[in-house]
């Protein structure tokens, strides 16, 4: 076996083509399931028994069972419901709602960690509950857990090769429809393993960037 | 005419509390008059904090009744004030609309770390009464003024030593005008040379306004200066009450000369 530039050219926009939608798949599913895990922290956090208690059920049985799964069921089952989704859509909403079972325990994390004396200072200072959502709590609750999210969006990032399965053309598909056509797997898989290689360490250094920028608030 | 005799702007009437199986607060009643300056004093856990707590709607009472300005607190009329009378729980509209005679000050501050002290006072204001940004800053910087620290709007609150927190945090509770405020031991957390700053903001605000003041402190002396009346509170139930003079220097219960004999040995001045 040996390596062939000239194949690595001539696959390299089909593969640029998978990048690109490997990109859109993790910025959407990481926006969708940033909405998905504060949602799901708020309403467990419901004093009504009857939002939270099933809530927490169905954040416990998504986390619990695997993405892949998931993902053939939005894709594959829906549609006997009639309900048709395109593949990235499927794909995206698969992301989102798993990753947001994730993202929901950040939240709460940094929820709890704003101080009691907050809660009540908003009280006393005559604030709606969601005033003291929106301007007391969340805006302190959030810088700190900034880091500990986008870790998860760089996991997710690792597992969009999964979307492959229900037909989305992203990275990880382009090259082994490459791969298949020209019966040559060298190349195509070392370039899907070297651009993950190359967004991830990008996004790391990102991470490390955040962790300094919102680190902490002072108190 | 006669002018008619004042009603009272808080009164308590036989209100119980307990956490679990401590029970804080057992039949207690008692009423404030409009502009009276009330010190309460009394052991730890003896119930004085919880009252204040009780009275911000920070925790709620397990029977009786409380009524501000002869307003029900924590009830509200059925049938939306129906002639038949009755009364049922208060709905979180009625505790907000109440919520806004009363303002309070607490021990650890509790300033917004993520806001400029200016922001910090103005947030109310602009959420709550509908001020603009530009009238909630005037009234702002005339409250910083106040408390001394008009040269800190722009500052945030991680860059100011406690004194100067709960200067910002009295001012923050004065920008929506209550009608009452209630101070939880403003300066236990404070270092002993930062305690005086406070209690000079707090004397200008009693001279200056009328404003009804409880105050639950440790500060004898401040107690003694500032307070119109003052309560010895023990096991949830007031011992014995009157003014300062009589309860510092002629204390008559036995527990109220015991307490005061254990601070002033501690080092608080009388």
């Amino acid at each position: 076996m040996e390596w062939d530039w000239d194949f690595v050219w001539k696959i390299m926009p089909t593969l640029i083509e998978g990048v690109k939608i490997t990109i859109i798949a993790t910025l959407l599913g990481s926006v969708l399931s940033t909405v998905v895990g504060l949602a799901i922290a708020l309403l467990r956090r419901s004093p009504t028994r009857l939002i939270s208690m099933p809530v927490s059920f169905a954040a416990e049985f998504i986390r619990g069972t695997p993405l892949l799964v998931q993902l053939y069921f939005i894709f594959y089952v829906l549609p006997d419901f009639g309900i048709l989704l395109p593949p990235l859509v499927a794909g995206v909403i698969g992301l989102g709602l798993h990753y947001g079972t994730y993202t929901a325990e950040v939240y709460r994390a940094g929820i709890d960690n704003v101080p009691r004396g907050q809660w009540e200072a908003a009280k006393a200072c005559n604030l709606t509950g969601g005033q003291t959502w929106t301007h007391v709590i969340l805006p302190q609750a959030i810088p700190p857990m900034i880091p500990a999210l986008a870790n998860y969006f760089i996991a997710m990032f690792k597992e969009t090769p999964l979307l492959s399965v229900i037909t989305v053309l992203e990275l990880m598909n382009q090259a082994k429809s490459v791969a298949n056509s020209y019966y040559r797997y060298v190349e195509p898989m070392t370039l899907v393993g070297a651009f993950f290689l190359t967004i991830s360490l990008l996004s790391v250094f990102g991470l490390r960037w955040l962790e300094k920028r919102y680190g902490r608030i002072e108190r | 005419m006669n002018a008619p005799a004042p009603e009272p702007i808080i009164e308590i009437d036989s209100i119980s509390k307990s956490f679990g199986d401590f029970q804080v607060l057992d039949g207690l009643s008692m009423n404030v008059m409009p502009g009276e300056k009330l010190a309460l004093i009394g052991p730890s856990g003896s119930g004085k904090t919880t009252i204040l707590r009780i009275l911000m709607t920070l925790e709620s009472i397990d029977s009786g009744h409380i009524r501000i300005d002869g307003e029900e607190l924590y009830h509200m009329p059925k049938n939306g004030g129906a002639k038949d009378g009755g009364l049922v729980p208060a709905s979180e509209a009625h505790l907000h609309r109440m919520r806004q005679k009363i303002g309070m000050v607490f021990q650890l501050f509790n300033l917004f770390p993520h806001k400029s002290v200016i922001d910090n006072i103005t947030l109310a204001p602009m959420l709550t009464k509908g001020a603009s940004r530009a009238e909630a800053e005037t009234r702002a910087m005339e409250l910083l003024d106040m408390v001394g620290m008009a040269d800190k709007a722009r500052a945030m609150p991680a860059q100011l030593s406690g004194g100067q927190k709960q200067r910002i945090a009295i001012a923050r509770a004065l920008a929506l005008s209550p009608k009452i405020m209630l101070f939880d031991e403003v300066t236990s957390a404070l270092d002993p040379e930062l305690v005086e700053e406070v209690l000079n903001v707090m004397r200008k605000l009693a001279q200056e306004t009328d404003t009804t003041m409880l105050l639950v402190t440790h500060e004898m002396g401040f107690a003694h200066d500032f307070a119109d009346r003052v309560l010895f509170f023990d096991a949830g139930k007031i011992v014995e009450e009157g003014a300062p003079e009589d309860i510092f220097s002629n204390p008559r219960e036995e527990r109220t000369q015991g307490f005061l004999k254990k601070i002033i040995a501690a080092g608080h001045r009388v």
